[in-house]
């Protein structure tokens, strides 16, 4: 608990330090997030490294995440360490498919590859990134796999064609159809009817088994 | 003579390359042989492990991480069940911590073995790679012993460790622990003061302090270029407090010092082992929350109740509070670190992977421009790249 507290009077100084970028710092699980606009990133992060009492210097990663119902759907996610006072900070801003986020390259060399692979497994386009290509998928790979509407089986599957004697790439097809199983259902409450069962009172959506086809 | 100009020469390193320790594809552009450009072309090992993650419970997804560096398999699960715990508020028994603490670092015994012979092997030294292979071997069967698989073990589980060691290996690992020192001074007599080694490795692929903390660099990069850093110590976890242990640091930060570093590490991981051994105290390997924690097989013929917790934790799995945490644990190639993501549910909403080798090889052109063609594999072994975790 003491270093909680020593957690937010940080994440206060950030605050205070840098206004009207920085607004938000919170301390959950005994790690402080700070939370600003995307197009102040760069500031942001050149206070936290270059600052006395933070010096933030090691970029530990850029992770990107998927909130599809959002109207800015993404999260990027910039985790910082300073080994100077021992400290984490996480580092949240939004972002879309649209308008590029300012790239960190210029401040971290790390963060290069650490932007391609968010480029490449959400599409968060990064600007100011000298090399943003694909890092992680197939040369020529379509789509960006970890958006949470890219089914887990992908788009396309290849295999080796013996007459035209090289890899082919086909659509997936499955001999099984792919299943997502809902648990959520007996031990929280089902909200819906399990296969056999009967309507209920208000005539419920019955097609909601508890195997749902995607 | 007047001199002639010769164009530059592009040459592909890999993606199957005995030196690449795995797929990795390098365009290299040379100038006679010095290096110009090393484009490091990664990704052909790529199997989705963060979205499988998204699509499986918590507990199924702790065999992901083994197969990621494969080479340190137990403490990638560690970082990951650290992570679910830190959510969940869960405590690990004692007995469980250091069980964990133990085999995390069998494990870098495990990666160091690896590394340091097939290193060597890269820069033209076979000896090492047949004996410490046979080491490896004793531990990958302390490994099958406590988990049945010698290789990607599954034994830590959120909350705990699986099951309790086997009558025995307790005494047999605190006797080979005792024995491995000499086997290292052994090994050193093949490495260390080898005058073919020695010029193949000092002064090549030199980064300073402040270099690799701009790379990002975590683990053994970081500490052969004289930065005393080490989660074990800076940020502890588990049972390390309560153990005694140095930090070897390197001075130059050259991948001589590097194989120094890691040397010296396998020193303290076996004397780490044995403290272990004699410090860990009775009682339970995993914590006692069945909402969390699966009951005993023994106890589910007799009881209703610890039927039904059996059947919901291996159906639906158990529910996580919502919210983040980013967990870090001392991997032996450097930080690996868990960003996990809840909603709520029983599966992870978002698992990011954190691999130290991915900002290690990201920096290999830094490393390596204006070094010959010949220094790229003593560079690349010295990284301490796996393709599992680079990739993922």
């Amino acid at each position: 608990m003491e270093r909680d507290a020593s957690l937010s009077e940080l994440g206060d100084y950030i605050t205070a330090a840098i206004p009207g970028t920085a607004d938000v710092a919170e301390v959950t699980f005994g790690q402080l997030t700070l939370t600003c606009a995307a197009k102040d990133i760069v500031p942001v992060l050149t206070f936290l490294r270059d600052d006395a009492n933070t010096l933030f210097k090691v970029l530990i990663d850029i992770a990107g995440v998927d909130w599809p119902e959002r109207p800015n759907r993404f999260d990027v996610v910039y985790h910082l360490l300073s080994m100077g006072h021992n400290q984490r900070i996480r580092v949240k801003v939004e972002a879309n498919d649209a308008d590029p986020v300012p790239s960190v390259s210029g401040l971290f060399s790390a963060a290069g590859w650490f932007e391609r692979e968010a480029w490449d497994m959400y599409g968060i386009l990064f600007s100011g990134n000298p090399d943003l290509r694909r890092i992680l998928t197939d040369y020529g790979f379509d789509g960006h796999p970890l958006r949470k509407d890219f089914p887990l089986t992908g788009h396309v599957e290849v295999r080796y064609d013996d007459e035209k004697k090289r890899v082919v790439y086909e659509p997936v097809s499955l001999t099984q159809d792919f299943r997502s199983f809902d648990f959520m259902s007996p031990w929280e409450g089902a909200q819906y009817i399990l296969p056999g069962g009967q309507p209920d009172e208000d005539g419920g959506d019955t097609s909601k088994g508890d195997v749902k086809k995607p | 003579m007047a001199e002639v100009q010769v164009a530059n020469y592009t040459i592909n390193f890999g993606p199957q390359h005995p030196a690449a320790h795995g797929v990795l594809r390098l365009v290299l552009e040379l100038d006679g042989e010095v290096v110009d450009r090393a484009d490091p072309h990664i990704g052909l090992l790529h199997r989705g492990t963060e979205k499988l993650i998204e699509h499986k419970s918590y507990t199924q997804a702790i065999p992901y991480f083994d197969r990621l560096d494969y080479v340190s398999m137990m403490c990638q699960e560690h970082a990951f069940v650290l992570a679910a715990e830190k959510l969940l508020g869960m405590d690990v028994p004692p007995r469980g911590q250091y069980i964990r603490v133990l085999f995390s670092e069998i494990t870098r015994i495990l990666n160091h073995l690896l590394n340091i012979t097939t290193h060597a092997m890269d820069v033209g030294a076979m000896t090492p790679v047949l004996w410490g292979f046979e080491q490896r071997e004793i531990l990958m069967e302390y490994y099958e012993r406590v988990s049945g698989a010698r290789m990607h073990a599954n034994y830590f589980r959120v909350g705990g460790v699986h099951q309790d060691l086997p009558d025995g290996l307790a005494d047999d690992m605190y006797e080979w622990a005792g024995k491995f020192p000499k086997f290292i001074d052994e090994l050193e007599t093949l490495l260390t003061e080898n005058r073919i080694f020695k010029q193949r490795n000092v002064d090549i692929g030199v980064v300073s302090a402040e270099d690799a903390m701009d790379w990002g660099f975590t683990g053994v990069m970081l500490r052969g270029s004289n930065v005393p850093w080490d989660l074990r110590k800076s940020q502890p976890y588990e049972v390390y407090p309560e153990l005694d242990f140095d930090i070897p640091v390197g001075k130059h930060g050259d991948c001589y010092d590097r194989y120094l570093c890691r040397i010296e590490e396998m020193h303290q991981s076996a004397s780490l082992m044995r403290q272990c051994i004699e410090k860990m105290p009775d009682g339970p390997v995993i914590a006692d929350d069945h909402k969390v924690v699966p009951p005993r097989r023994a106890e589910m013929k007799s009881s209703m109740e610890a039927l039904i917790h059996h059947f919901k934790l291996h159906t639906e799995g158990f529910n996580v509070p919502e919210g983040e945490v980013y967990t870090a644990v001392e991997a032996p190639k450097g930080e690996f670190g868990v960003y996990l993501v809840s909603d709520g549910g029983s599966k992870p909403y978002r698992c990011k992977i954190r691999a130290p080798g991915f900002p290690h090889l990201q920096a290999l052109e830094f490393l390596t421009k204006g070094h010959m063609l010949a220094d790229i594999p003593a560079v690349i072994g010295s990284l301490d790249i796996v393709f599992g975790e680079v990739d993922r």
